[in-house]
């Protein structure tokens, strides 16, 4: 691997370019006509417009990035998280042009990202699922009768995608119906699939993954838990490690048993099987073929660079010499990462406008990955996401403690951020005591802030 | 959300309500209709910002008068996306 072209944006872009020159490898960044005075652009060796403001024309535009490679000379492309991250079509691509795609085989991209067939492959492995339905049929009678045998309440959930789009949640049968149409449409414009399952729901399950990482050579390992409980619309907000108030041996046999799966079917590179976990039990929700957002708490806790080890073993590189050591290592302290986004506080609006200041320069001893700086328009094209503030104490109290301090130093003026509510989050007495479960966000007790201001 | 206007027909003055955008973004799908009757709450439209879908309500009952908006559309925040007669 001597020159990588990273098919992204903003803060995913700019960790993979580090990790890139850490190691000595040319890099290509792309950007789209709204993006060019981004950091990670000029942290690049060249880079390159690919298209209009709009990801289909620029981030998704599948053919064209693989055309900048070829002419730029790359022999090889990070599609770092979101966009083209978890798309077979892109990966077989760039492999069918001789570039060697930095994730894991294109056929098990396909089959993790349909939920049930991912699921299927689980089950047969011996991971714990919650009873869920086959494919629901068009019939809506057959579909009351599949939904019937799940019992209420429940969750649907369409088969493709993710991002929590097109998952409603249905207390009884006479909500199912209207979510089912909700759903169908949702999923058919997003992911082109309008297929739906229906779940049990869990009353106050917590959101818990395991990190594990596979080089081609057959050796596989995982990198502990993350929990990621406190999520608003479904997306995470605050991701930690290790998971507050449970007990290692039962995360460590929980996450042996996923990577073990994950390493049966010829995976290889990072991967993360997301499960939800209630009353002592876990079940499986999905796995992301990818890099995820939330790994650097897991790089906090066991001083491994996720990205550079990502790199080294699509290079071809053993597990033992990605990790440089022959095991992981075990968790050291506590990791809490805090995403920033631009949006209002109270309601979780998206914020978009001029950054007139941008300035985490105060946030003493916190590691802080910045996809924006001042003088940068936030644009409604692309996900909220500003900057990512990532804490590491001796315990969670310390980690914790370290991030208020950090994010109460944080200057942003143009838009509106959700600094406020994580704030208010990072001191709430549950949050603290570490009873969290992924509808925590929608259940705590908010302070009566007035949205008033375009700032932070 | 809602904004109030007065538009003159049949002779008198009829009260009609806006709903704007509370956000810029684009229009993903409008889901009702010019003529319909909605009760308060009702999804009109849905928006689409930074990679989120988010429902615009019927700010009040009544009968959507306008719908002047399109699928695809860039609006910005303030933006008229309905009108209501209650």
């Amino acid at each position: 691997m001597r020159k990588l072209l990273v098919a992204n944006r903003g803060v995913a872009a700019a960790r993979i370019l580090k990790a890139a020159r850490s190691i000595e490898i040319d890099t290509v960044a792309i950007h789209s006509e709204a993006d060019s005075d981004l950091p990670y652009v000029s942290m690049a060796t060249e880079a390159y417009c690919v298209g209009g403001p709009s990801p289909r024309e620029s981030y998704l535009a599948q053919d064209r990035i693989i055309e900048v490679a070829m002419q730029a000379g790359c022999d090889s492309v990070h599609p770092g998280y979101g966009f083209l991250s978890e798309n077979a079509e892109f990966a077989a691509k760039v492999r069918a042009a001789g570039l060697l795609f930095v994730g894991p085989p294109t056929d098990l991209i396909e089959t993790l990202g349909n939920k049930a067939k991912a699921r299927d492959a689980m089950v047969g492995f011996g991971v714990p699922v919650v009873a869920s339905s086959p494919i629901l049929p068009n019939d809506p009678e057959a579909a009351f009768d599949m939904a019937a045998a799940i019992g209420y309440p429940l969750i649907v959930k369409p088969i493709a995608g993710g991002g929590g789009i097109g998952m409603l949640s249905v207390a009884d049968r006479t909500e199912l119906r209207p979510a089912l149409d909700r759903a169908r449409t949702l999923a058919e414009r997003s992911f082109g699939d309008g297929r739906l399952f229906v779940e049990r729901l869990l009353k106050r399950p917590r959101h818990i993954e395991f990190q594990v990482i596979a080089d081609q050579h057959g050796a596989v390992a995982h990198l502990y838990e993350r929990d990621c409980s406190i999520q608003r619309r479904n997306q995470k907000v605050l991701e930690e490690t290790p998971a507050p108030n449970l007990l290692r041996a039962l995360l460590d046999g929980m996450a042996s048993r996923v990577a073990n799966a994950l390493g049966q079917m010829g995976y290889q590179s990072l991967g993360t099987v997301e499960m939800l976990y209630e009353n002592g039990e876990f079940s499986f929700l999905e796995v992301n073929t990818r890099l995820q957002v939330e790994h650097a708490v897991t790089e906090e806790v066991t001083g491994i660079d996720l990205v550079m080890a990502q790199l080294r073993i699509a290079a071809g590189s053993s597990l033992e010499e990605a990790l440089g050591r022959p095991v992981p290592p075990r968790p050291e302290g506590h990791s809490v990462q805090a995403r920033i986004y631009s949006e209002d506080p109270v309601r979780f609006l998206p914020s978009a406008g001029h950054l007139d200041l941008f300035d985490f320069s105060a946030c003493d001893g916190l590691r802080v990955e910045a996809g924006y700086k001042t003088g940068n328009t936030v644009t409604t094209h692309y996900d909220p996401m500003l900057a990512k503030v990532i804490a590491h104490g001796r315990d969670r109290r310390e980690a914790i403690s370290k991030l208020v301090s950090g994010l109460r130093a944080v200057r942003v003026e143009g838009v509106r951020t959700n600094i406020p509510f994580i704030l208010e989050t990072l001191e709430n007495p549950v949050f603290l005591a570490g009873d969290v479960y992924t509808r925590f966000v929608d259940e705590m007790p908010r302070a009566a802030v007035p949205p008033a201001a375009k700032s932070a | 959300m809602a904004g109030c206007g007065l538009v003159k027909a049949y002779g008198g003055v009829r009260f009609m309500v806006n709903v704007v955008a509370e956000m810029a973004g684009s229009v993903w799908q409008v889901v009702s209709a010019e003529g319909q009757a909605v009760t308060e709450g009702d999804e009109l439209l849905i928006l689409e910002s930074m990679k989120m879908e988010i429902p615009v309500l019927a700010t009040c009952s009544g009968v959507v008068r306008s719908l002047p908006v399109a699928e695809g559309e860039a609006v910005a925040e303030g933006h008229v996306l309905a009108i209501i007669e209650p």
